[in-house]
């Protein structure tokens, strides 16, 4: 499925809320948001990701699958119940959209991590999401016609092509209830027609949306592939779900300087910093100069507790963050959070590098 | 026996234009023209086309042309073979030469070309927008480790190993002082601490009135250990231990005794006019175990405050040596293809020995990432780069930096005649001889680098804008970039690269 596509370069819409207090929300605000950006896509390709919709399943991975065939479905089913215990598998529901044409076979599967698993051929421990994360990139990039696009506890992605309104009401958005939600609404100059093409990319609870492209795609992809991830999709997005799985789960990097790696700041404000701020980002660009995100973007990068936006250094991409309540929301354009949220209590537009990091109270359990 | 060689070039001069100041006959180093009666007059098998009569006559009255002289079209017989076996039959000996190897060898940089945004990702201006060169030289840890402190700031745990900064992406490579004449050192020193950059004292030592620029300094540990000594290796940024040359890979050198005049003799910590020979290997070093034990010893030297880079020729296993440098300890890898230029070496070598630089730098950088030890090493790649554009193509292969040091010559004056091994060098650059010397003005020269990689910078910068980014270490091993022009599919798997159209 996968591997033979060019990468394609692509413009958008993104928009995003949370709740801070962990209240689940269902999907039909999320919609209307992104439904209001129409013109930024193309039809091409839309999608959601949503944290806490899977409460009665919560401690289960749960992988949501795109299959080109039955066989396939089948094949890969066999490599999971090897891998995995499977408490439960089914069919993602969907209704019949008219703009939605030649869907794949899209299910979704519950699965748990047998202890006895996670050693490996030499009898040392393995980390229970590196097992995952290597299944993941096992099925992506060894099974014909099989595509995980999530496969995180408690959450899932929703996506495929079309306009992110009728891919929200193909996938039934309105039954499911999420504290975080985000959105994509796709515009890319060419297309495979391929659903997995679509946002958000994931990876274990990782999400991400982005309007823009990475220009230094070639280098952040053979600078993952040294930590193994392996980039086949060529859709430059896929690399910041690996960026924040290795940067922060992985080497324990903190949130705000993962960012801080991501759009690292100029030299000549790092010059200008007090001597000890100065040394911690003198050494991030020195160390993590490969993994410098340049090109045009904004993203909104969610996972279990945090939602986060984040503008390349010279916000050549749009976004505006607005705040009512324990609401966060987070767009592309004001209109798109004015439009299920009106009365703001404050509004900005995020500046250039400098990510907005809104995270679950403390106590909050979801 | 006598040799019976046709002259390469005939000396043509306008004896009606001429108005007889005899400056030519001085200015030449290799006494081709000599004033005889009322007028110039040329020994043409003397010149070598170095282009200083015809640079400095104020008059514009001398041109120098190839010699048209016929040899029987023969497309396996060229004349340069010719010529070659009447030497070698008159003298018994090894052709020398200089420069690099000038042969018709494809050069991959010509068969690549860079990409640029339209539309979908916007290109940025550098006029309007920073545009970032820095660049660090040293070995780099997978990972950083941070603390966060009281007064909620993240303070850096991770101790790094030394890193030398470069502004732009570029040093000067390697040009030992006996080789090249002492302004032309300085002129190289200077001009590298303006533009926040390195030069490279090649194998001759370091001569005590450069040791002010010791900061913008690669010193060299060669075979010969010339001029190496305590303070020779604190006094630099980096410490060079060079195995190889791309113009002359797998042999040693030879400054003729007659070149090691009492300056080069103090330096290099010789007898004043004995021949100085550096061996083919390290003496010390016939492993890699070897090399290792060198690159500490010199760590233990200088305090491990100072990276160690180890310099090869570009070879057929290239990958596999620069793999084994980089867990020897090396911070830096120095790879020299085989266009790279010496002073003097045998011919036959420099023009069949080696391989391209793109090639050894595409394979180097993947064999590297393949073990997942690149950020252990930083590479420098040089061989014959000439512009700014094949210093983008060399980063987006996987350089951290480029090493000019034919195209440094070239700015400071230098026409390529590739007689740098007969000390007669006319622009007082490849010579000892002071009245060659002081022609080169130390100041001037540093200008005309200065200006150089200034220009050089700018069209990076350029080059970049174009590519959407806005820092080199974006572009660097982003080959994605890089589209290649009529190669075949093993030459574009090897550069790792895509043809145009894909």
């Amino acid at each position: 499925m996968i591997g033979t596509f060019p990468r394609i370069p692509s413009g958008c819409a993104i928009s995003g809320m949370m709740s801070k207090k962990g209240r689940r929300m269902n999907g039909e605000a999320v919609i209307k948001s992104i439904a209001l950006m129409h013109d930024r896509s193309n039809g091409l390709g839309g999608g959601f990701a949503a944290y806490g919709i899977y409460p009665d399943f919560k401690n289960h991975y749960a992988f949501h699958i795109l299959y080109s065939s039955k066989q396939n479905r089948i094949d890969t089913e066999t490599y999971l119940k090897d891998k995995f215990i499977v408490d439960r598998c089914e069919p993602i529901p969907t209704r019949n959209v008219d703009n939605i044409t030649d869907p794949p076979i899209i299910w979704r599967y519950f699965l748990l991590v047998d202890g006895k698993s996670l050693y490996d051929n030499a009898g040392q421990p393995v980390d229970e999401r590196d097992y995952v994360v290597e299944a993941v990139m096992y099925i992506n990039n060894c099974l014909d016609g099989a595509f995980v696009i999530s496969s995180g506890k408690n959450m899932g992605a929703f996506k495929g092509v079309g306009y992110p309104e009728d891919i929200g009401r193909f996938f039934c958005l309105e039954d499911y209830e999420a504290y975080i939600w985000t959105s994509h609404g796709r515009f890319p100059t060419n297309t495979p027609g391929w659903w997995g093409g679509a946002h958000p990319f994931c990876l274990l609870d990782w999400s991400v949306v982005h309007n823009g492209e990475i220009s230094s795609y070639g280098i952040n992809k053979r600078y993952l592939e040294m930590f193994n991830y392996r980039c086949e999709l060529q859709t430059d997005t896929e690399v910041v779900a690996y960026f924040v799985d290795l940067l922060h789960r992985k080497q324990g990097i903190p949130l705000e300087l993962t960012c801080k790696i991501l759009a690292a700041p100029f030299w000549q404000e790092i010059d200008r910093m007090e001597p000890e701020q100065r040394a911690v980002y003198t050494a991030i660009r020195q160390v993590y100069g490969s993994a410098l995100l340049n090109g045009p973007f904004s993203f909104i990068i969610a996972n279990s507790r945090a939602m986060i936006g984040l503008n390349d250094r010279i916000k050549l991409r749009p976004m505006t963050v607005g705040i009512k309540d324990d609401m966060v929301y987070m767009a592309s354009e004001e209109s798109a959070i004015r439009e299920i949220c009106p009365d703001l209590d404050e509004v900005w537009t995020a500046e250039a590098g400098e990510p907005v990091i809104a995270e679950l109270e403390e106590g909050v359990e979801v | 026996m006598s040799v019976y060689l046709p002259a390469e070039f005939n000396v043509q001069i306008d004896h009606t234009l001429c108005r007889r100041c005899r400056r030519c006959v001085a200015e030449c180093g290799f006494g081709t023209l000599s004033f005889k009666g009322d007028k110039v007059v040329a020994d043409h098998k003397k010149c070598v086309a170095c282009q200083r009569c015809v640079s400095t006559c104020p008059e514009a009255a001398i041109n120098v042309v190839k010699n048209p002289l016929a040899y029987k079209e023969n497309h396996h017989w060229t004349p340069e073979h010719i010529k070659n076996l009447h030497k070698q039959a008159a003298t018994g000996g090894m052709l020398l030469t200089g420069g690099g190897n000038d042969k018709v060898y494809k050069s991959y940089f010509d068969h690549m070309v860079l990409d640029a945004c339209q539309v979908t990702n916007p290109s940025i201006d550098p006029l309007r927008e920073p545009m970032e060169l820095r660049t660090y030289l040293g070995s780099k840890p997978d990972s950083l480790e941070f603390r966060y402190s009281e007064n909620g700031e993240y303070k850096l745990k991770t101790k790094l190993n030394p890193q030398v900064k470069l502004d732009t992406p570029i040093v000067f490579s390697a040009m030992s002082y006996g080789a090249i004449s002492l302004n032309a050192h300085k002129a190289l020193a200077s001009a590298a601490k303006e533009c926040g950059i390195l030069y490279n004292t090649g194998e001759g030592g370091l001569h005590k009135e450069l040791y002010c620029y010791g900061e913008n300094t690669i010193v060299q540990v060669a075979s010969g250990r010339f001029g190496v000594n305590q303070e020779y290796l604190n006094r630099a940024a980096v410490v060079e231990i060079k195995c190889g040359q791309g113009a002359k890979p797998g042999i040693g050198g030879h400054l003729p005794g007659e070149k090691v005049n009492r300056e080069v003799s103090q330096t290099r910590m010789i007898p004043e006019g004995s021949d100085a020979i550096s061996p083919a290997p390290h003496h010390d070093i016939y492993s890699i175990e070897d090399l290792a034990q060198l690159i500490y010893a010199i760590k233990e030297a200088t305090g491990y405050e100072k990276p160690v880079s180890v310099k090869i020729a570009a070879v057929h296993n290239v990958a596999a040596i620069a793999s084994g440098i980089a867990r020897a300890g090396a911070d830096i890898i120095y790879l020299d293809g085989f266009r790279g230029g010496t002073g003097a070496a045998p011919t036959i070598i420099r023009d069949n020995v080696g391989i391209p630089i793109e090639i050894a730098l595409a394979a180097v950088d993947d064999r590297l990432r393949k073990e997942g030890i690149r950020n252990k090493v930083s590479i420098i790649a040089s061989g014959g780069i000439r512009s700014s554009a094949d210093m983008a193509k060399a980063i987006a292969l996987g350089a951290d930096a480029v090493a000019v040091g034919t195209a440094a010559l070239i700015a400071m004056g230098c026409r390529l005649c590739q007689k740098c091994y007969t000390g007669s060098c006319s622009w007082g650059i490849a010579t000892q001889r002071p009245e060659l010397v002081r022609r080169l003005n130390p100041d001037k020269a540093a200008q005309c680098l200065i200006n150089m990689i200034r220009g050089w910078s700018l069209e990076l910068k350029e080059i970049l804008g174009a590519l959407g980014v806005n820092a080199v270490e974006s572009l660097r091993g982003s080959r994605e970039r890089l589209r290649g022009i009529g190669l075949n599919e093993t030459e574009l798997n090897i550069l790792g690269i895509k043809p145009a159209g894909r």
